[in-house]
């Protein structure tokens, strides 16, 4: 055990510290759900891209830094501290993007990671259908060989960003006679397909977040599919690994938040102190952020000797998402009556990125596989109970 | 950065681990319970054996000069095995404080080989704690006097025994007078000497208590597998799964709080007495849960004394408080994270100078 950094690790820093200085825009762009905003952000991803700041983990040959897992988490926590622009793209360079690593072609590595890593293609989530959501083995999309393409058919819901994305990426059915598991094909699809129609959804903020999509005949060809027809399932696990595991969610992120909570509570103290719990978890969401920094620094070191993330992408997937909603809870209880009014209101002042926060927290322990879900697998996987 | 353990310390974890299990059954801790001095001199012996009493000795002094970060996963296995206060107050806090003193120092020629061959053992007095775990057996007591360390006889204290829930502790009450001829630091030393024995007794009880968290966590995943109601084990519940599921989580983010605490000890780093406290907090709290969550999913038999349950039940409500409780070391967290002038937030969770 030796927790300091090298010597590289600290040129490292400053060198991305300095130029997140000079390039994070100086005010905040709008929601990256406006059709304005994602293309503000879009810019921004071509910007990071300029820097070769797009997806730090990838080899220099794909536009990355070939940093290893701790050099990622430092370029987080400096992303995180400069408080630079949500990342549009996170499909893509954090889900997708490892997942091609493992399973692409070197012709689809090639045709797909630069234009992750330049924000000109960006991608959405294909998983969830109408009638599979946490039980996604029951989907039923299809996808038919004909010839050297695959006819898709069928309606994906609850895709997260696909209202102004290029490109989805998710699992269909290509076995028409096949069960749960089994005959289901991991595709890459244009949103642009001729077949397609994109029906924004509203999410609780009002913004069309996600998106449900309609499949008629959409042809896509043989060479978008990852790794062999009727493996997808195996390809989704590893995707769904990474999302709960290490990189959707960095401890930057809770850190950021809590250290606002700390200054939220300082700044109005007088008033918070008259209801004594709010001190309690206000220390408690200090406390769990580091926590998580933690033992993802000891996830990251493990992985780096050879380890691999199992179940415990679970416990982690829990955590960050309960700890997500706490600290915006307990932010609202500072707020009190200001706590209701939404960013735009002229007296909300810095009242309305909480209640922002807050409303996306409740997303939290239900995307990326329900925290009930999580339960399940850290119970049968990881403390080995008995199947239901 | 590197934030794993080596295989030496892992192996000497797993071969304590395989020792206890066969040393330290229920049933012998059950038997310790009921007699007068509540520990055993053969266990002892062999912990010598084992390394385990020599462990932070020198090699000079026949130990095998390791530190906090080697104890950190035996800590661990002792708070599994329930393995009652004498081992780890002599052979990590008393042996920690005695390795701060200069030398030459009398008391420190004299304990650390008999700390090493098993033939001491040696109580802690500290303000900290109310009553003094195990005087009854010392061969010495290290006492606490305005931030001196008094190394007393045991023939020259008065102990009144206090019963506690968990029926290992042997805990007095000390009354003693404190001499010159019985000062082995002065309060310059001392209280440098004292703080790290808090934060390492703090850290002691921190490692033992997710020992103990684990422990009744598997007890309690073992009875829910075998126990059946409804024509099947009700581990195959949702509503009893998601309270392990629960439990899991609490231990598996408490794990690395502790260990990051013990390794700002090794380097004496200025924010360890927060680091500690924040260990010890997350480790009683997923104690608190597995023991809360393990009576529940032992249903009745959760409430009964045959069941061995209540012996990590018991042993985790003793250790919460002992080494600093709940109110000491939130404070010390608060004295930090409101502190006006405290670098908080990503990029500080470890040193990094510009």
């Amino acid at each position: 055990m030796e927790l300091e950094y090298t010597e590289e690790q600290n040129a490292f820093r400053r060198e991305i510290r300095q130029w997140l200085v000079e390039h994070v825009p100086k005010s905040p762009l709008a929601s990256f759900d406006t059709a304005e905003g994602f293309e503000q952000h879009r810019e921004w991803e071509r910007t990071l891209n300029s820097g070769h700041w797009s997806m730090v983990t990838w080899p220099k040959t794909l536009g990355g830094r070939g940093c290893n897992l701790i050099e990622w988490l430092i370029f987080e926590e400096e992303y995180w501290r400069a408080g630079a622009p949500m990342r549009v793209n996170q499909n893509g360079i954090f889900l997708l993007g490892p997942t091609l690593m493992d399973y692409g072609t070197e012709a689809q590595k090639k045709r797909f990671l630069p234009g992750m890593a330049s924000g000109d293609e960006i991608w959405a989530q294909g998983w969830s259908e109408p009638g599979a959501g946490s039980d996604m083995a029951a989907i039923r999309t299809k996808a038919i060989r004909d010839g050297d393409h695959y006819v898709i058919n069928g309606q994906k819901t609850w895709s997260t960003r696909a209202v102004y994305a290029d490109w989805l990426f998710g699992l269909f059915r290509s076995d028409p006679d096949s069960q749960r598991h089994h005959g289901l094909t991991f595709l890459l699809v244009p949103l642009n397909s001729p077949g397609i129609t994109v029906r924004p959804i509203r999410q609780l903020n009002g913004l069309p977040g996600f998106a449900e999509i309609f499949f008629d005949d959409v042809r896509v060809p043989v060479e978008n599919r990852l790794s062999e027809e009727g493996a997808g399932w195996q390809v989704a696990m590893s995707t769904a690994g990474f999302e709960r595991g290490l990189m959707l969610r960095s401890p930057g992120r809770f850190q950021a938040t809590a250290k606002a909570l700390v200054s939220l509570y300082l700044e109005h103290k007088e008033s918070a102190d008259l209801d004594p719990s709010i001190r309690d978890a206000v220390l408690r969401a200090w406390m769990d952020a580091e926590a998580y920094a933690l033992a993802t620094y000891r996830t990251a070191s493990s992985l780096l000797k050879g380890g691999h993330i199992g179940a415990e992408s679970s416990t982690n997937k829990i955590f960050w998402s309960e700890l997500d909603l706490r600290m915006h809870e307990t932010a609202l209880q500072i707020l009190g009556a200001r706590a209701e009014l939404l960013p735009k209101s002229p007296d909300a002042g810095d009242a309305g990125n909480w209640l922002d926060g807050y409303l996306f927290a409740q997303a939290g322990p239900i995307y990326a596989g329900t925290n009930e879900i999580q339960r399940n697998i850290i119970a049968e996987r990881l403390l080995g109970m008995p199947r239901s | 950065m590197d934030f794993t353990f080596t295989q030496d310390q892992t192996l000497f974890r797993d071969a304590t681990r395989s020792f206890l299990m066969v040393e330290a059954s229920p049933e012998v801790l059950r038997e310790l319970w009921e007699t007068d001095e509540g520990r055993s001199k053969e266990l002892r012996q062999k912990f010598a054996e084992q390394g385990i009493t020599g462990l932070s000795v020198d090699s000079g002094h026949g130990g095998l000069g390791l530190g906090d970060v080697d104890w950190v996963l035996l800590l661990h296995e002792l708070g599994y095995f329930a393995i009652p206060d004498s081992l780890t107050d002599t052979a990590y806090l008393a042996t920690g404080l005695l390795n701060g003193l200069p030398e030459g120092n009398e008391a420190r020629k004299e304990w650390l080989p008999k700390i090493v061959d098993g033939s001491a053992r040696i109580a802690l007095g500290h303000p900290v704690n109310p009553l003094v775990a195990d005087a009854h057996l010392a061969d010495v007591l290290l006492m606490y006097h305005d931030n001196e360390v008094h190394a007393v006889p045991r023939v020259d204290v008065d102990v009144v025994r206090n019963s506690s829930v968990d029926l290992s502790r042997r805990l007095f009450n000390v009354k003693w007078a404190a001499k010159g001829a019985t000062r082995i630091a002065g309060e310059q030393i001392g209280r440098r000497l004292w703080q790290d024995v808090v934060n390492r007794g703090a850290l002691s009880t921190a490692g033992q208590l997710v020992g103990l968290a684990s422990r009744m966590l598997d007890l309690s995943i073992d009875y829910s597998a075998e126990r059946k109601q409804f024509g099947k084990p009700i581990g195959s519940f949702q509503a009893v799964k998601h309270h392990l599921a629960d439990v899991a989580v609490k231990i598996e983010f408490a794990k690395p709080a502790v260990f990051r605490a013990a390794y700002a000890l090794t380097q004496d780093h200025p924010q360890r007495d927060v680091y500690v406290s924040a260990a010890k907090l997350a480790a009683a709290e997923a104690a608190a849960l597995a023991a809360r969550h393990g009576i529940q999913v032992h249903g009745a038999m959760g409430y009964t004394w045959e069941l061995d349950l209540q012996i990590y039940v018991k042993r985790a409500l003793a250790l919460t408080s002992s080494w600093g409780d709940r109110i000491l070391h939130k404070s010390r967290v608060a004295n930090f994270v409101f502190n006006p002038d405290a670098q908080l937030g990503p990029a500080n969770t470890f040193t990094f100078t510009d």
